[in-house]
């Protein structure tokens, strides 16, 4: 079933650029693949590690820069730079990582914003290298695609393999360990599996594909500024995440495309766009508290339950006899 | 064969001896009662010897070997299970899966990125295994938040068992049970296999002295009493410290 939605959403993204009427629009979807990603960066750390980040967008701000600095101060080709980029972005995580890990919880969510706010920082005030507020802006041969069509498929093609990369790793006894890591760490602990490693690898991975999202908003953008590593960046982000399901696969996808579609459509019509967000959020979280996705799922499962649609026997001896 | 040993092991927090230099040995395939009235460090001494607090001072040694600096998850790799006073199970998940969860935790297969735990028939078999021992595998395919209090008792230690320990510690595994529900788990505990050692918290006396070989009694964080059953329930000690409680 899951599958079968994947491959409905897989084929039905690859016509939107056909139907959409211009490009505009293109661009908003491509915005929504983009930020998309970067929501499933947190979700692999939130969602399925359990450690909610406040500092995340330097990730995708550091990636952002990386590429920027490499294809014009350092004259690199856009390949080789987005390569050196997947590598500096993965370091900066897996340094972070070390750092943010010493502590958990309450603690944790400071210690992300503290980094991120460093690296907002430097950003800014560092201005001979990152020009500061003014940002960098890429010209259209430093880009991998400059094309709509061509950057939209770009960011389809890299979403649906790192879509691909982290249903396949949560579905394995890998990712059985990480979750349960989240949910008992203690027992998981006593059971053999070492808690921090699994931990510190969940999030490294997070910063990998936080850093292809930085890659890709740069490529959308082109231009990079501190607004990006931003604690509103990094907030929005688990904001998508929850909005859209927490520890889900469809979720951070669903929350972005929310958030993305409010910012553009609703920021054409009104200036007070945030305030609506805003009430979009409470209404979500009053109504949904799961998110939309498992709210839909719940919603649709009682709607089938009251007509008495596709009610099977749930019996769980019945299962147990198939386990057997 | 010594299977775990305890040499003066204390354990402080700031000025509070909650372990006050207790040793004692136990033998291979012994049931070993650890006995004493709340606050006496029962708890604290499981944790210090799963790992999940590091001595003071003293050591712990499992089969002769040292294993006072090894982390938690490096010593239950090394043999020593446990179960907790408090539930910590995944409720969410079936009570088969919480069983190969546990099983995953001494395979090199908990770093593969690939493939699903639940299609590994191996341990899908082991893990019914397990449960069929604990008279559960009729519950195999239950949300574990579906199924009884005692039914998740039973699964604590099924979970313990899955890592295929050499020193199984439980900690009060008759906690909160009904009359009932206790019967089950008391045969339960009295099928497990002779070549595991196990360590045991409990409270309830008609069951822990029915199932001890030896036991030690603590007080105040301090080794009172330490013998076979028999030698133990005579000490006055033991009376003036416990049972007339």
């Amino acid at each position: 079933m899951k599958a079968l939605f994947a491959l409905t959403a897989a084929v039905a993204a690859t016509a939107l650029p056909f139907i959409l009427p211009g490009p505009f629009y293109i661009g908003i979807a491509t915005q929504i693949l983009a930020y998309g990603l970067f929501a499933m960066s947190v979700n692999v750390l939130a969602g399925y590690g359990g450690m909610v980040s406040l500092g995340h967008a330097a990730f995708l701000g550091i990636a952002a820069y990386a590429y920027a600095l490499l294809v014009g101060a350092y004259s690199l080709s856009p390949a080789s730079a987005a390569i050196v980029t997947l590598f500096i972005g993965t370091a900066a995580a897996a340094v972070f990582g070390l750092i943010a890990l010493r502590t958990s919880g309450l603690s944790f969510l400071m210690i992300t914003l503290a980094l991120g706010q460093i690296v907002w920082g430097i950003a800014f005030r560092y201005t001979d290298l990152t020009n500061g507020d003014n940002g960098l802006n890429l010209s259209p041969d430093q880009a991998l695609v400059v094309d709509p069509f061509g950057l939209y498929f770009l960011c389809l093609a890299v979403v649906v393999i790192s879509f691909g990369l982290i249903a396949v790793l949560f579905r394995s006894p890998l990712g059985a360990a990480i979750k349960g890591v989240r949910d008992q760490p203690r027992r998981m602990n006593t059971l053999g599996f070492d808690t921090w490693a699994l931990r510190y690898l969940t999030y490294v991975l997070s910063g990998l594909f936080a850093t292809v999202a930085g890659i890709l908003y740069v490529q959308v953008f082109r231009f990079i500024s501190p607004h990006a590593l931003s604690l509103a960046v990094s907030s929005e982000a688990v904001l998508m995440v929850i909005a859209g399901g927490i520890g889900t696969l469809f979720g951070p996808l669903l929350g972005a495309g929310v958030v993305v579609l409010l910012k553009n459509v609703a920021s054409a019509y009104t200036d007070r766009w945030p305030t609506l967000l805003g009430c979009i959020f409470l209404f979500i979280i009053l109504a949904m508290p799961d998110g939309l996705l498992p709210g839909a799922k719940r919603v649709l499962r009682n709607f089938l339950r009251v007509f008495n649609i596709g009610t099977r026997d749930s019996s769980h001896l019945a299962e147990t006899q198939r386990a057997k | 064969m010594i299977a775990l040993e305890l040499n003066r092991l204390s354990k402080s927090f700031g000025g509070l001896h909650v372990i006050q230099d207790v040793s004692f040995s136990v033998m291979a395939g012994e049931r070993r009662l650890i006995l004493g009235p709340n606050g006496a460090g029962k708890t604290t001494l499981f944790n210090l010897i799963a790992g999940d607090l590091r001595p003071s001072d003293g050591t712990v040694s499992l089969e002769g070997k040292n294993v006072s600096r090894l982390p938690t998850h490096k010593r239950a790799a090394q043999g020593i299970g446990r179960t907790f006073q408090i539930l910590t199970l995944f409720p969410k998940e079936t009570v088969l899966r919480n069983v190969m969860l546990a099983g995953l935790g001494r395979s090199r297969d908990r770093w593969r990125p690939f493939g699903s735990l639940d299609t590994d028939q191996a341990r899908r078999e082991e893990a019914m295994d397990i449960l069929g021992s604990v008279m559960l595998d009729h519950l195999a395919m239950k949300q574990v938040s579906e199924t009884s209090y005692g039914e998740q008792r039973r699964l604590e230690i099924a979970m313990a068992l899955a890592q295929r320990p050499k020193v199984l510690l439980l900690d009060e595994p008759l906690a909160g049970l009904s009359k009932e529900e206790r019967k089950g788990v008391e045969q339960l505990l009295l099928a497990l296999p002779r070549s595991l050692t196990v360590v045991m918290i409990e409270h309830d006396m008609d069951v822990a002295l029915g199932f001890a070989d030896r036991i030690a009694l603590l007080q105040n964080g301090k080794l009172l009493v330490d013998g076979s059953r028999d030698e133990v329930i005579a000490d006055p000690k033991t009376r003036e410290a416990y049972l007339a409680n």
